[in-house]
């Protein structure tokens, strides 16, 4: 086993343990047949929002467990383990509820988030554009006010649980002339006549369903404006501050998973007469993974330990996107190079691992983004 | 193209190539990864220009290219889809094998088809044979004028379209690797079977299969060179594999490199391209560094083989280098195109899933290391 999270409380690690016997046991063995057809499998997410692993981050007076970052990564890393798209789609799915807070939106709009997702709802996070990827406030979707509604227009890509949310937070132009102090946010919903476009077909991360979604003339009533007008840029910086920490998560879980894979077979593959391990050359390539590993992990650990205290993030936030997105490609690369002409093969599953990882590299901000995100900083710290 | 230091011929036959793959497989390079298919009817029009025969010696009917301006041409055609190439190109090493181990007459009879369009795999890998090929549990016994081949080899390229097979078995398990033999196995031989074709990671528009020999009886006349001498045969032709694969890693890295670069130049973010960005461009700058300094030690390793000087070392330098480079620049070339480089619309997820053969095969770099290791420390 590549190893866990020491620190983790018995509670902590009694949930962790639970939700890695559900989806070992009602996803693990369906895995490669859903990687081949790109299919989200609605019945695990059932199971695990029955046990409550759904919306476990919104606060108890809302009727959620409350749980911090901390906790909730501890049992994503057993659910990526299994399959990271997977456990990035139900992450995902039961949305951002602290962009609520952040936004100081109104009890009202909250309880109504709440209960909607507790009862079931999915949630997508609709930012992205075709010309507006890395250069976010680039969108050009828009929201007019005509009396107590807000008429959203425009059309989103690559979103994640877009074909499958009933709940879509927008950002969308409320003032053009006002640059990224123009934009705003909100909180649509499919009967409001939202419509999905096209399905992307993706190299990895298939579990995991990712759709364009049109808003053409879409109604919402006012009260649906989360927050101000013209601050949906700053929040969406703020969620995107604390995603690039906790949505790495399901990367360590693929490295993980790999370096479990690629250590069981050098145990028990022989050339030259003996077990690979035992050749230094392989054994260190081995032992670097592990490294990386590990770094990646109480990088990880120490950031949502740093969020959960309320601590401001800061560099922590771009660098532990990019360390622990660069250590799932290089792991899982490295791990089909431990495995050899089997590990090309569809029959093993490293090949699929290499595929997950790469999005991490991309999402969230690219890399270079974080690393510009990051430079920025480290340019005003005094 | 890095068209300095070429002759006249060099550059006409690459333009030719690259006229080809333009025209016939650019437009079709994505339908038959997809289909995971041969695209049989364009590579019969390549066949048809001989595009499978340019090593082979032109007194049989091939090109008779010089290995230098042969792995150009395998570079280029990589550019535009090595799928394709490794289609063309996969019954190379077996015709060297051939061309070094065969009588005239094996290499007359031998030759006429393959330049009439014949396939041929090449059979070493087994199960518990990989890296480590002296492991071959393969065997070949005399009965006869015959001797009977039996043994299970996996991953042939070419495997299911193969009408012959170079087959390496034992024939003195006592000897360990100085005891093994080549044959030359015709695939309609009672006894020899393939598995289905195998699904992988990339390079799905090519041929990858296991291919069984249960008591197949070839003349004994179809031995190629003396008995327990294959071992020699595959070291011999070692160093033009892993030459050729590095040149495959080279085109296919180059290929991903010229798409990043167009897009970075049409790619609008912050108001401006994305090229002019110096966070891209120096990413620009180090994938065109990793490519020319791998392109660079596959000549120099390819003009070593032609001038018959030892060059395994060199060789192992080029496979290890080239292949690297190649997975770090088709990885960085999906990252420069962003999301739309994880959708199989836009070609650089291809050449990623694909990159990552070059450091398995031919000698996982593992392998390469190990050569280049002990040869220093001789």
């Amino acid at each position: 086993m590549s190893g866990k999270n020491l620190l983790l409380t018995e509670e902590q690690r009694e949930l962790a343990e639970m939700a890695a016997q559900i989806v070992n046991t009602e996803l693990a063995p369906r895995v490669a047949d859903l990687d081949r057809t790109g299919e989200f499998p609605m019945d695990v997410m059932e199971i695990l929002r029955n046990s409550g692993f759904y919306g476990m981050g919104i606060p108890e007076q809302y009727g959620g467990l409350g749980f911090d970052n901390t906790t909730q990564m501890a049992i994503y890393e057993e659910i990526a383990r299994v399959d990271a798209g997977f456990s990035f789609n139900f992450a995902l799915a039961s949305g951002e509820f602290g962009i609520l807070e952040d936004a100081g939106a109104s009890e009202e709009l909250k309880k109504y988030y709440a209960d909607k997702i507790l009862s079931g709802s999915v949630c997508s996070f609709c930012l992205t554009e075709s010309q507006a990827g890395s250069d976010a406030s680039n969108i050009s979707t828009t929201a007019v006010r005509e009396g107590d509604e807000y008429v959203i227009n425009g059309t989103k890509c690559f979103i994640t649980n877009g074909a499958l949310a009933d709940l879509f937070m927008v950002f969308a132009y409320t003032d053009k002339s006002k640059g990224a102090k123009g934009i705003s946010l909100f909180l649509a919903e499919k009967e409001d006549g939202v419509k999905i476009g096209k399905t992307e077909d993706k190299m990895g991360l298939k579990l995991s369903v990712t759709s364009e979604v049109i808003f053409d003339d879409v109604r919402v009533p006012a009260s649906r404006l989360i927050g101000q007008e013209g601050r949906g840029f700053i929040y969406a910086m703020h969620a995107l501050e604390k995603a690039r920490i906790t949505s790495m998560i399901h990367a360590l879980g693929i490295a993980e998973h790999a370096m479990d894979i690629a250590l069981d077979y050098a145990k028990v593959r022989v050339t030259f007469g003996k077990p690979i391990i035992k050749h230094q050359g392989l054994a260190f390539l081995l032992a670097d993974m592990q490294k990386r590993v590990d770094a990646a992990r109480a990088m990880l650990y120490y950031s949502a330990a740093v969020l959960d205290r309320g601590l401001a993030v800061g560099t922590l936030s771009p660098s532990t996107k990019i360390f622990v997105s660069e250590t799932a490609m290089s792991v899982t690369t490295d791990a089909v190079q431990v495995l050899g002409g089997y590990g090309y093969m569809k029959e093993y599953p490293v090949e699929k691992l290499m595929r997950d990882a790469k999005v991490f590299s991309i999402f969230e901000g690219t890399n270079q983004i974080n690393l510009m995100v990051s430079s920025g900083i480290l340019e005003h710290m005094k | 193209m890095k068209q300095y230091l070429l002759t006249e011929d060099q550059i006409s036959f690459i333009d030719m190539v690259k006229d080809f793959f333009a025209k016939e497989v650019l437009p079709i390079r994505a339908e038959y990864d997809e289909k995971e298919e041969v695209p049989m009817e364009v590579i019969k029009k390549a066949m048809d220009m001989g595009l499978h025969i340019l090593d082979i010696p032109e007194e049989y009917g091939g090109a008779g290219l010089d290995f230098l301006t042969y792995v150009m041409l395998v570079e280029e055609m990589c550019k535009v889809d090595d799928a394709f190439t490794s289609i063309l190109n996969a019954g190379s090493i077996a015709c060297k094998v051939v061309e070094l181990g065969g009588t005239e007459e094996q290499k007359n009879m031998f030759y006429r088809k393959v330049v009439e369009g014949a396939f041929v795999g090449m059979c070493i890998t087994e199960a518990d044979a990989g890296s480590d090929v002296s492991a071959i549990a393969a065997t070949a016994v005399r009965d006869g004028g015959e001797y009977v081949i039996d043994g299970t080899k996996l991953f042939v390229s070419n495997g299911s379209l193969a009408d012959h097979y170079i087959v390496f078995a034992s024939t003195d398990k006592s000897k360990g690797s100085r005891g093994i033999s080549a044959f030359i196995v015709d695939a309609d031989l009672p006894g020899v079977s393939r598995g289905k074709r195998e699904s992988k990671l990339g390079c799905h528009a090519g041929d990858t299969c296991a291919v069984t020999f249960d008591h197949v009886r070839v003349p004994a006349g179809n031995l190629l060179g003396k008995e327990n001498e294959g071992f020699k045969l595959t070291m011999q032709t070692l160093d033009r594999g892993r030459v050729k694969v590095a040149a495959m890693a080279v085109g296919l890295a180059q290929g991903a490199l010229d798409y990043a670069v167009s897009y970075a130049k049409e790619r609008v973010q912050f108001g401006q391209p994305i090229c002019r960005l110096q966070g891209v461009q120096f990413m620009l700058a180090d994938m065109e560094a990793a490519v020319e300094t791998a392109r660079q030690m596959v000549y120099h390793a390819a003009a070593l083989i032609d001038s018959g000087m030892p060059c395994s070392r060199a060789a192992s330098i080029a496979k290890l280098t080239a292949s690297d480079n190649c997975m770090k620049v088709c990885t960085d070339a999906v990252q420069i195109l962003g999301g739309y480089g994880l959708c199989r619309e836009y070609p650089v997820e291809r050449f990623f899933r694909n990159a990552k053969t070059y450091q398995i095969v031919e000698g996982t770099n593992q392998i390469q290391r190990m050569v280049i290791g002990r040869d220093l420390c001789r």
